[in-house]
């Protein structure tokens, strides 16, 4: 869960956005507190803070003073729409990268990618 | 004395024994309510500095604030410590119970229900003779005190020799809950790094008597990567970087550099070169074991013989006296990692 190398607070605001994205959190509901992330992830609680704080700094939560933390409308869309973007920087420029590397043409790679059915799989996924 | 005071202010602090100088012209703060590690190889000075700032030891020079004020001989500022070390000595017809029952005398903020759980927890036979008591029960013993004494500041010096896997994640796990609910100054002393790593908020690194590392830990956390590839490819990519740890065979390498932002990631994997994180652990080992440098020879006294490299724990010899932090026989991320 936690990884080594990067920082905690980045990898629990990472974990709650993902949670978010895969509708685990739904939008007007609470996220559990920073103790009991801290328990859970076995992390100092003022990291697990501040991984929150991140998403509350980011808009993606919000706090509700004696309650807790909640996740913001629109939260997920906004979410999917920045992930978007790192996944053209982080997925699709290296897959490039390489390709070019390798001398594939573009064809070559859409092909690839087609032959992983992954039509079939975002069809389902929609 | 006040305890919305940083927890510890030290400045210039220098300790000799005799001609060699444990702990170097060190200035750090520890602030209030937070998990410090005080982490560093055997002999580096930990146990020394924590015995000056538990009132233990005098300073040769410098000037040290507990909740600003000195600790020596100050009822107020010592009230409001816990030191677990390693050796406690307990007087030789007490039981774990006794322990527990004096515990109030000396902390005032103690939780007999909670040292009562603690004990179930780790299963310790209270009315069994402290003697007759296993090297992890005796430690056991040191943690739980430690825990329920709810003392401002805290210290752990390796409180764990001898506990067993499941006994120090219980610790851990006991720690985290009961610092969340009753949030105070600890430090953390251990060899363990791993397993102590996600607990710490604060790290500070202690090498040859002075502070290495004095830094988040988070930020700490994410400060490393190491490069490996074809060491033409990788001495082009690291030149003029903070290299931290080189390594290699053949004609591969394998460097630990600092400072790598995402972009500089994304250049070295285009030029086909491997990008991995770095753990604490392995980072504060690469960072200790560098050969004996100038700066030791001032440390080691005329004649002593010098130290042989990374993994030789150094000689007593030649001290006036010992500091406590000599135990070779703790097992140490350092022994593991050669």
């Amino acid at each position: 869960m936690i990884e080594a190398g990067k920082p905690i607070f980045v990898q629990i605001a990472e974990q709650i956005e993902n949670d978010i994205i895969d509708g685990v959190i739904e939008e007007e509901t609470s996220v559990p507190s920073t103790n009991e992330f801290a328990a859970f992830h076995r992390i100092n609680p003022a990291t697990a803070g501040k991984g929150v704080n991140r998403l509350v700094e980011d808009g993606i939560l919000y706090k509700k003073r004696g309650i807790g933390m909640f996740v913001a409308t629109g939260a997920r869309q906004r979410l999917v729409g920045a992930r978007t973007e790192q996944f053209r920087a982080n997925f699709v420029g290296p897959l490039l990268a390489e390709a070019v590397k390798l001398g594939l043409t573009a064809e070559q790679v859409a092909s690839m990618i087609n032959a992983e059915s992954v039509t079939d799989r975002m069809a389902s996924n929609s | 004395m006040n305890l919305t005071d940083p927890a510890v202010r030290v400045t210039g602090l220098t300790k000799k024994f005799g001609a060699f100088t444990a702990i170097n012209d060190v200035s750090f703060t520890v602030e209030t309510n937070k998990i410090y590690g005080l982490l560093g190889r055997n002999g580096a000075g930990k146990t020394t500095l924590m015995q000056l700032l538990t009132g233990q030891q005098f300073a040769t020079s410098g000037t040290l604030e507990v909740f600003g004020a000195s600790p020596l001989e100050n009822a107020r500022v010592l009230q409001s410590l816990c030191f677990i070390k390693e050796t406690q000595k307990y007087p030789d017809s007490f039981r774990p119970a006794h322990v527990f029952a004096s515990a109030p005398w000396f902390f005032a903020n103690w939780d007999a229900d909670f040292a009562g759980r603690l004990a179930e927890d780790f299963r310790l036979p209270l009315n069994r003779p402290i003697k007759k008591l296993s090297r992890g029960q005796l430690s056991a013993v040191g943690v739980i005190v430690g825990l329920a004494s709810r003392a401002p500041l805290t210290f752990f010096d390796e409180p764990y020799l001898g506990l067993d896997a499941v006994a120090r994640q219980i610790f851990y796990d006991r720690l985290l809950e009961d610092y969340a609910e009753h949030p105070r100054t600890i430090i953390l002393s251990t060899h363990l790094i791993d397993e102590v790593s996600n607990l710490l908020e604060h790290v500070l690194v202690i090498d040859e008597g002075r502070i290495l590392i004095d830094q988040d830990a988070d930020e700490l956390r994410g400060t490393a990567s190491t490069v490996v590839g074809k060491k033409t490819d990788v001495d082009a990519f690291v030149a003029g970087r903070d290299i931290i740890f080189r390594d290699g065979i053949g004609a591969l390498a394998s460097v630990t550099v600092t400072g790598l932002g995402e972009a500089e990631r994304a250049t070295a994997r285009a030029a086909g070169l491997e990008i991995s994180p770095v753990s604490l652990q392995q980072l504060i080992v690469q960072r200790t074991t560098s050969q004996p440098s100038e700066r030791d020879a001032d440390r080691r006294a005329p004649g002593q013989r010098g130290r042989t490299g990374a993994g030789n724990g150094h000689s007593a010899e030649g001290r006036g006296d010992t500091p406590a932090d000599q135990t070779e026989s703790k097992t140490d991320a350092w022994s593991a990692h050669s």
